[in-house]
């Protein structure tokens, strides 16, 4: 055991880190309302990886952006342990900041290219003024020694001498110089090649062990979002399709709409069936969406209850939830 | 299908002069594809994939690239051919599909002038034949009120529609060779299964040769008859596509698929990553090119580079200790 699990405050582990309930953010453009989140409702235990994937626009990014509030929440609450993040004041939020991180998809332009690596990752430490000049940046060392930058020969070198991957590891290096409970990760490893994406994956699975970190990982490709999550949620034009532990949720999905994301992943193995595409058009435009279930319009199981009633989420088997009407297998 | 070759390259090399010095991007590729086939050329970046797919197609700058071999199209030498030549093979015989649908289109051309330039050009069509043409084509590619979508700005699109308005460009004027370079990297996995699936269409109703370039060997698990690997400019191994994955012989293949994320395996199943990183092509090592990252290279690998051999009808792998063969560790025993 590490010195901060030990002094960290007893806890029931079951009991919630992050609770999002029924969380709303709109934008506007001009006279139309584009509700880019439209309600969803979940919560991540702590130590847990929770992974939410969707489609382009389906609004989990913003979900991500949300949470750590850089964009506002139009309506719900976002409970960090006790805290309502929602009704925070600005200053309270700021401190909360040291304990709520997100790491982004651009792993080159998140980065200040003016300034070494060594300052960009002591920089945390600097505004919270955490401990003495030498001590932070002793930290901000081990930091980077921990994500595979050796510091002392690289520390001093700016962002663009480092490729994607290096840049990605700097990033995490910054994310969790200050020991935060909750990571937010937003398609941190999309941009990268599979062998590095491979690298960082693992070192997220490391770190994750050795800080007790709790992850809300956001992105697109399926395989990767198993690969490191203990759940998984399924996201569609704003709302939550389905919820399961991930291994359940790929072999047994209940949501029309994740059985077609499966069905149209790729994988490398010739003996696989081809995937074909299992959906055709593309989503809707969340300015307009569908009445009732919003995934009705391309389900091929669809019916007219479906325009008409708006599918809550609900229970079929021990922790696996679906928002349905006719779920696979029912 | 006939087994006419189409397209013949050999000994290919291309390199960059930059100030550091010669870049050596491509390092001696060989390849052949026939009629109606369709070749896989897999590689991370800065393999050599995309420079070599252009070098095919004579994109790159003269001025500042030395491109040496041959590129034989339908027996006619095409490398380093005059621009004027090039030019009439471009849309009618070989046409590309870029990787970013955003900046290949113009955004300050309405879609429907996008696709009749090719045809009025190069076909000579009218105006009117051209547009008629240009409607069918959108049909084609699955684009829906095509008439609405003719008079649409490419920023009036979601990616995957321009993606499918670059393919009915690039198939306008009946190419016998699509060159698709990452045509569905960046897209939705719904919206990559559906341009693949039209790709894959299009080719077979029109007997039409492809080569397919990318980094995601489950683009072309299933899509692909033959499959190139690279590595630092170098073709590391060829094979069926069948034979590469019961029998892969290289380990950079085997490395590559091991750290790609499955769906098939348990969740916090890890990866098998590939610890430090590709050749500087500025001074490309002596030996194989992998032998630093391999994690079976032996004294031979860091001293001798392996040519590509062929070991088996159509599997040609360039690696001194093939996984396919008896470890030297292990026949000791």
């Amino acid at each position: 055991m590490t010195d901060t699990a030990v002094e960290a405050e007893v806890v029931d582990t079951t009991e919630p880190l992050l609770s999002v309930e029924d969380l709303h953010v709109s934008f506007h453009k001009g006279s139309q309302t584009v509700q880019a989140v439209a309600g969803i409702t979940f919560t991540i235990p702590r130590g847990e990886t929770l992974g939410l994937v969707g489609e382009s626009g389906c609004g989990k990014s913003t979900t991500g952006r949300a949470i750590v509030q850089v964009e506002r929440a139009t309506s719900g609450r976002i409970l960090f342990g006790d805290t309502e993040l929602t009704a925070l004041s600005r200053g309270d939020l700021r401190t909360l900041r040291t304990q709520v991180q997100m790491i982004f998809q651009d792993p080159i332009s998140s980065l200040n290219p003016r300034r070494r690596v060594s300052d960009i990752v002591a920089e945390p430490l600097n505004i919270w003024k955490i401990g003495t000049k030498e001590e932070r940046k002793e930290s901000a060392s081990a930091m980077l020694d921990q994500v595979g930058i050796d510091p002392y020969l690289l520390g001093g070198r700016r962002p663009r001498e480092f490729s994607g991957g290096q840049c990605q590891r700097i990033s995490i290096a910054r994310a969790l110089v200050l020991k935060p409970k909750l990571l937010v990760c937003d398609e941190i490893v999309s941009a990268l090649d599979v062998s590095v994406q491979a690298q960082i994956l693992n070192l997220l699975e490391d770190l994750k062990q050795q800080y007790n970190l709790t992850i809300l990982f956001i992105a697109h490709d399926l395989a990767v979002v198993k690969n490191v999550s203990d759940r998984v949620a399924v996201m569609y034009l704003g709302r939550l399709c389905e919820i399961a532990p991930s291994d359940l949720l790929y072999e047994a999905p209940a949501h029309h709409y994740t059985a077609a994301l499966l069905a149209s992943a790729v994988e490398p193995d010739p003996e696989t069936a081809r995937s074909s595409a299992a959906l055709l058009g593309e989503p809707p435009s969340p300015i307009n969406p569908p009445s009732g279930c919003r995934f009705r319009t391309r389900c091929p199981r669809a019916e007219p209850r479906c325009a008409e009633e708006v599918p809550e989420m609900r229970q079929i088997a021990p922790g696996h939830q679906v928002a349905c009407h006719f779920p696979i297998g029912a | 299908m006939s087994d006419r070759t189409l397209l013949e390259v050999e000994d290919l090399h291309v390199s960059f002069a930059t100030s550091r010095g010669a870049v050596r991007a491509v390092q001696g590729v060989s390849l052949t594809l026939n009629q109606g086939k369709t070749l896989g050329i897999v590689g991370e970046s800065g393999s050599g994939k995309t420079v070599l797919s252009r070098a095919i197609m004579g994109l790159l700058p003269r001025s500042s690239t030395t491109q040496t071999g041959s590129v034989r199209y339908n027996g006619t030498e095409i490398l380093n051919a005059p621009n004027d030549d090039l030019r009439k093979l471009w849309s009618t015989h070989i046409a590309m599909v870029f990787q970013d649908p955003m900046t290949s289109l113009n955004p300050v051309q309405r879609i429907g002038n996008q696709i009749t330039e090719p045809l009025k050009i190069h076909l000579k069509l009218s105006k009117g034949e051209a547009k008629e043409t240009a409607l069918s084509l959108l049909m084609q590619v699955g684009i829906p009120s095509p008439v609405e979508r003719y008079q649409a700005y490419p920023a009036q699109l979601s990616g995957g529609m321009r993606q499918r308005v670059m393919i009915a460009i690039a198939l306008a004027c009946a190419p016998r060779l699509l060159m698709a370079d990452e045509p569905t990297t960046g897209l939705d996995v719904t919206v990559q299964a559906q341009i693949l699936d039209l790709l894959g269409q299009l080719q077979h109703d029109r007997d039409m040769a492809m080569i397919l370039v990318t980094h995601d060997l489950g683009v072309v698990a299933t899509r692909t008859d033959e499959i190139i690997v690279m590595y630092a400019g170098n073709v590391v191994e060829r094979a069926p596509t069948n034979v590469l994955f019961k029998s892969m012989a290289m380990p950079y293949t085997e490395a590559l698929l091991k750290s790609t994320p499955r769906l098939a395996n348990p969740s916090h199943t890890r990866l098998t990553a590939i610890e430090g990183r590709p050749p500087d092509l500025l001074h490309p090592p002596a030996g194989c090119p992998f032998s630093p990252r391999c994690p079976y290279a032996q004294e031979k690998c860091h001293r001798e580079r392996p040519p590509l051999v062929e070991a088996a009808p159509g599997h040609s792998y360039a690696c001194w200790f093939p996984l396919t063969a008896a470890r030297p560790q292990e026949v000791t025993v």
